[in-house]
This record gives C-alpha cells, sequence and structure tokens, in this order.
C-alpha cells in the first residue's frame, strides 16, 4: 500500500513538473530559446494566489483567476521586452537575458515579500479521499493535480490541432521564415505562446504551492530546472514528451525519496536523464536532428 | 606581423593583471583599502580564473556548459581533503597548498575526461541540460560522502558518521552536507595573481596553437574540420578536460579562503554555473581579456552597491539585462553602426575641409 501511495504522490509531483514542462517545451519549440525565467513566473504566480487568499481573505478561485491573469500578462510583457529585441541574435544572448529577467522577477519578490517562507493555504478545500478501510489515504490536492494535468493536456492538444492559432503555433516552430511567408504574424504567435505558458505556469504555481505549502522568492527555481530537465527528458518542443517527461521524473524522484535515499534522490533524476539522453540524445519523443552538409 | 600583433595582444591582458596587483600593492600601502575590498580580492581572482576557464569550453569549444561549478566543487574538495590529510606530512602550508593546487586540478581534469566521454556526443541545448546534471550529481554525491581517516586507513560511507567505523583516534575529514571545516587560509592575493596568470598563459598559449586552432575549427565547422583530419573526440575532450582543471584550481582557491567548505547549492550549485556563463557572455565569447574584465566588474558591483542595500541585485539584474539588449540586438548593434558611421562621415568631412 506504501507504494501504492509513493506512486501516486510520485504522479502528482510529475504532473506539476509537466505542466511547467510544457511552457518550457512550447516556448523552445516555437522560439528556439530556453526561457529559465520560467520557473519563477510559478513563484510570481504563487504570490499572487497567496495576496488574495491569505492577506485579502477572497476565494481561492479568484485567487487562481487572478494568478492566471497576472502570470498570462507578466509572461506577454517579459516576452515583448527583453526577449522580442533579441529575436535573431545569438541564442546564448537570450538565454542570459533570461537569466537575467530571472534574477530581477525574484528579487522584486524579494523586497516585496521578504526572505521569509510565506505559509500557503492550499486552494483545494476538499476531503481527502480514503481507499481500502482508510489504508490508502490520497489527498484531495493529489486528485486535482493529476486531473488538472490531463484536462491541461487534452485542451492543449485539442487547441494546436483544431484551431487557427494553434495551426500557427505548429507552423512557426516547423519553420519561421515560412510562416512568415504564408502570412503568419510570428510576434504575435510568439506572444500568444507566451501567454499559455505563463498561464499554465500560475496554475502549476498553485498546485505546487498547495503540495508544497512553504512561499519563498526562490520557490520557483528548483521545481523550474526540473521541469526544465523533464522537457528534456521527454523531447524538448514535443507535447506528449513533456507529459511522459515529467511524470517520470516525478515517480523517480518519490519512489528513489522513499526506498533509495531522500538526500541522493536529486542526484538519481539527473542520473536517469543522463542515461537516458546517451541511449537517444534528443530525449524520450524528441525529433532526430538531420545533418546537412 | 600577425605573430607580433598577437603577442602584443597578450602582452596587454598579463600587463593588466600585473598592473591591478601592483594597484592594490599601493592602495595597500597608502592605506586605501578598506576591508570589504581586501576580502574580494581573492574571489575576483577566482571568478576570473573560472570564467576564463569556461570561456575555453563555450567561447573557443563552443559548446554551452552549465556545469563549471561541479568541476570547482571537485577541485575544492580534493584540495581541501588533501590539506586535511596531509596536515603531519607536509608541515609546511605553503608546500601543502601548492601540492593541493596541483591534485585539485587534475582530480577535476580527470572528472572532466571522465564527464566530458559520454557527455560531449550530445548537441547544443542538450549537452547543455547534461552538464547541467552533472553539476548537480557532484554537489549531490559530496553532501552525502562521509570520510574519516584513522590510524588503519580511510573510511568511507554515504550514511552517517558513526557508519565510519572508525578507532578513537580517528577524524572525520568529509563531514556530510556538513563539508570539511577548518581548512587552513592559505589563499592569498599574491598566490591567486600568480595562479591567474598562470591560467592565463595556459589558455593563451593553447588558442595560438595548433592545437587550439584544431579546437576553434571544430567550433565553425565540425564537419569540415573532421574532413581534414582533425580527430574531433580528442581535440573536444581536450579543451573540456583543461577547462575543466582550472576550474578545480579556482575551487582549491576557493576553498583555503574560508575555513568551511560545503557544497550549498549557493556556491556549487547550478546557479554559480549560470554566474559563470553571465561573465563569458558578457565578456564576449571567445574574448579571454573580455571574460577576466567582465568577472571583475561584476564581483565589485554588487560589492560596490552594497550601500543600496536590498536593491542592489535588483539593479544588477537590471543592468545584466539592459547590457545584453544593448550588446546583443540587432537593432541596437544596427544603431550603434549607424551611429558610428555618422561620426565617421563627420570626421571624414572635417579632414576634408581641412585639406
Amino acid at each position: 500500500m506504501s507504494f501504492l501511495s509513493y506512486l501516486i504522490n510520485g504522479i502528482s509531483l510529475g504532473s506539476i513538473y509537466a505542466i511547467i514542462a510544457l511552457g518550457y517545451t512550447m516556448v523552445y519549440g516555437i522560439a528556439r530559446m530556453l526561457n529559465f525565467a520560467h520557473g519563477d513566473i510559478i513563484m510570481v504566480g504563487g504570490f499572487a494566489i497567496f495576496t488574495i487568499v491569505s492577506t485579502l481573505n477572497l476565494p481561492p478561485l479568484l485567487g487562481i483567476l487572478v494568478a492566471v491573469v497576472v502570470c498570462t500578462v507578466l509572461g506577454v510583457t517579459i516576452e515583448r521586452v527583453a526577449y522580442r529585441p533579441l529575436r535573431g541574435a545569438s541564442s546564448l544572448a537570450v538565454l542570459i537575458t533570461a537569466i537575467g529577467v530571472s534574477y530581477l522577477l525574484q528579487n522584486v519578490a524579494l523586497l516585496i515579500f521578504g526572505s521569509n517562507a510565506r505559509q500557503f493555504t492550499s486552494v483545494v478545500t476538499l476531503p481527502n479521499l480514503k481507499l481500502a478501510d482508510g489504508a490508502l489515504t490520497i489527498s484531495s490536492v493529489t486528485i486535482v493535480t493529476i486531473i488538472s494535468c490531463i484536462a491541461i493536456m487534452i485542451g492543449l492538444t485539442s487547441f494546436i490541432n483544431k484551431t487557427k492559432v494553434g495551426q500557427a503555433m505548429l507552423a512557426v516552430s516547423e519553420d519561421n521564415g515560412a510562416a512568415t511567408l504564408m502570412g503568419i504574424d510570428v510576434n504575435r504567435t510568439i506572444a500568444i505562446t507566451f501567454a499559455i505558458g505563463s498561464a499554465l505556469a500560475a496554475i502549476a504555481g498553485a498546485l505546487l504551492c498547495s503540495t508544497y505549502p512553504s512561499l519563498t522568492p526562490y520557490t520557483g527555481s528548483m521545481p523550474g530546472i526540473k521541469a526544465f530537465v523533464a522537457a528534456v527528458f521527454g523531447g524538448i518542443g514535443s507535447i506528449p514528451g513533456a507529459l511522459i517527461g515529467g511524470i517520470l521524473l516525478g515517480v523517480i524522484e518519490n519512489l528513489s525519496k522513499a526506498y533509495i535515499s531522500s538526500q541522493l534522490s536529486d542526484a538519481i533524476v539527473f542520473s536517469v536523464l543522463i542515461i537516458v539522453l546517451l541511449v537517444r540524445p534528443t530525449g524520450i519523443l524528441g525529433r532526430k536532428i538531420n545533418e546537412k552538409v | 606581423m600577425n605573430k607580433n600583433k598577437v603577442r602584443m595582444r597578450n602582452g596587454i591582458t598579463y600587463g593588466i593583471v600585473v598592473g591591478c596587483w601592483i594597484l592594490v600593492q599601493i592602495m595597500d600601502q597608502t592605506g586605501h583599502m578598506t576591508s570589504l575590498l581586501k576580502g574580494i580580492l581573492v574571489p575576483l581572482c577566482m571568478y576570473s580564473i573560472l570564467a576564463i576557464s569556461l570561456n575555453l569550453t563555450v567561447g573557443i569549444l563552443g559548446e554551452l556548459s552549465l556545469g563549471h561549478a561541479g568541476f570547482m566543487c571537485v577541485g575544492a574538495f580534493a584540495g581541501a581533503f588533501f590539506t586535511k590529510c596531509m596536515e603531519n606530512t607536509f608541515p609546511n602550508l605553503q608546500l601543502r597548498f601548492f601540492l593541493a593546487i596541483l591534485i585539485g586540478a587534475a582530480v577535476a581534469g580527470v572528472c572532466g575526461i571522465l564527464i566530458g566521454i559520454p557527455v560531449l556526443r550530445l548537441k547544443g541545448d542538450y549537452l547543455a541540460i547534461v552538464t547541467l546534471a552533472f553539476g548537480e550529481i557532484i554537489k549531490n554525491l559530496i553532501n552525502v560522502m562521509y570520510i574519516g581517516l584513522d590510524k588503519s586507513g580511510f573510511h568511507f560511507s554515504i550514511k552517517d558518521t558513526m557508519s565510519l567505523g572508525m578507532d578513537e583516534t580517528g577524524v572525520v575529514i568529509i563531514k556530510g552536507a556538513q563539508g570539511i571545516t577548518g581548512t587552513p587560509k592559505a589563499s592569498t592575493f599574491f598566490i591567486a595573481v600568480l595562479l591567474l596568470l598562470l591560467t592565463l598563459f595556459i589558455v593563451l598559449n593553447l588558442i595560438n596553437s595548433r592545437t587550439g586552432r584544431a579546437i576553434m575549427s571544430i567550433r565553425d565547422n565540425r564537419i569540415a574540420a573532421e574532413s581534414i583530419g582533425i580527430n574531433i573526440t580528442k581535440y573536444k575532450l581536450m579543451a573540456f578536460s583543461i577547462s575543466a582543471a582550472l576550474a578545480g584550481v579556482a575551487g582549491v582557491l576557493y576553498a583555503h579562503n574560508l575555513s568551511t567548505l560545503a557544497a550549498t547549492p549557493k556556491n556549487f550549485g547550478y546557479n554559480m554555473s549560470i554566474i559563470i556563463l553571465v561573465f563569458v557572455v558578457l565578456g564576449g565569447l571567445g574574448n579571454i581579456r573580455g571574460s577576466m574584465i567582465a568577472a571583475v566588474v561584476l564581483t565589485l558591483l554588487p560589492e560596490l552597491l552594497r550601500g543600496l542595500n536590498d536593491y542592489r541585485m535588483l539593479i544588477y539584474a537590471i543592468v545584466l539585462i539592459v547590457m545584453m539588449l544593448f550588446n546583443s540586438s540587432p537593432k541596437a548593434i544596427e544603431i550603434r553602426s549607424v551611429f558610428i558611421e555618422r561620426i565617421k562621415k563627420k570626421k571624414e568631412a572635417a579632414a576634408k575641409e581641412a585639406a
């Protein structure tokens, strides 16, 4: 029974990673950049909910809504101000700018909220689920996390495959120049991608902070890196890859924490990543890169 | 002609370092040094060494590495471990420190080869994430490592100090997450500057050698390099391991600048690797002097802004973003070139009028 509960918690953690990884993967697929500030958007989402729910005593659902709006606006603004001027510059320059943005968000949060950890009240107020006469308890947050992850995946996949904007996103990720020739507004498409990624980050922030209820300006950075690893794991640029990578990562992390060593869990996660990449150099579902001579 | 130019340029780089050292000596003699400034001298050299060595991987070899702090961590622990163990064998601290530097460099270099063999098969962002992963693994492993020494030799464990099973004469040298305590403070500004000059000497000579040109040809066009018979794996590994070994030297310097050495996310985590990468990119890829200057300026900046307290990291972040936008954005480059052309035209016009 304990194995089952570790497994379910792992899937839940993995679902959060998957939702964050989606943001990484979409932005990478479309703008070819590693958005290192993505993890900090999660933190901003967490603080937005914290302000609404704990400080202003408003309902959690409103908190999530506000967080989504705040993060979306923030994501689009960051893209407009910091990343768009660098389109066409070397990818390293964009990477460093993203790191700068990450520092900026962390330090603004540090100035407003201080470095002390805040107690985050869970946004999920449902009762826990008890199975098999109480031998197995699954917390409501876990269930909500897994369900929202599945819903987001289905929603996003159909959005990309069924709508015109989604098709435009696919086209831009396939070939930037050709998409421009077909009359697709590349800048607008990239802005929409950032908006979706940031909105997802806000939801991930709500779920993450509900599962691990301590909130500091640095809350987002480690899950951000892990989600980045998950995105690479599944094959960066691929949406189902993000799901598979995220869930595998979460399960491996939780199981190794439970059965091997809690201190070594990160090392184990990263080792698995390295082994996967050595066998499949572009991740599990990644496309093979053909080399042109 | 070309050779002289290179010699001249390298001479200026060495000159800057020596000049800075003399300046610090003068300031010290005339009493213009604050204790804050004195405390930052060794870290300045350390960051410069790190930036120069990472530039070898990122700028010269052209592979993005996000795990440089991992090699620094290996070097730091290997060096500090040596100075702690050999306290009785080599009572002379200077000699012990010198040997520790060699050992730190060697261990980090070997780690570089071991990690480089699998990692360098990957490309681009995948390589970056794997080096990041390796850096984190190294930090994680050191955090659970316990090593003790007693009469019967070394004892190793990954659980706790009790499971080392030492007799009563045993001393714990590496104590898990607490790391190594009581490392002798052997790093001085003089040694740090010497090491920096040595690093410069190694890297600058490497770049201007046949080997260096081979490495740069891999960066510029791997397939073309391969077709003219350059052994890609050999040169890639060479650059990567030299870079790692130099990071190890910086690590030893770091370890002997503080009395306790523990692997925390702050000093050996991916954040540190990223900070070093920022130096390299802002200094200019492949520009050794640039990385050195960027390392010094960006390390001094938060210290000089200390008066602003809470706002200093915020300003640092903004400066970083603005500098990147100004340096790399295609529009900014265009505006700059237009501006420079206008000045040139004005000068020409002035020259014509004068004639």
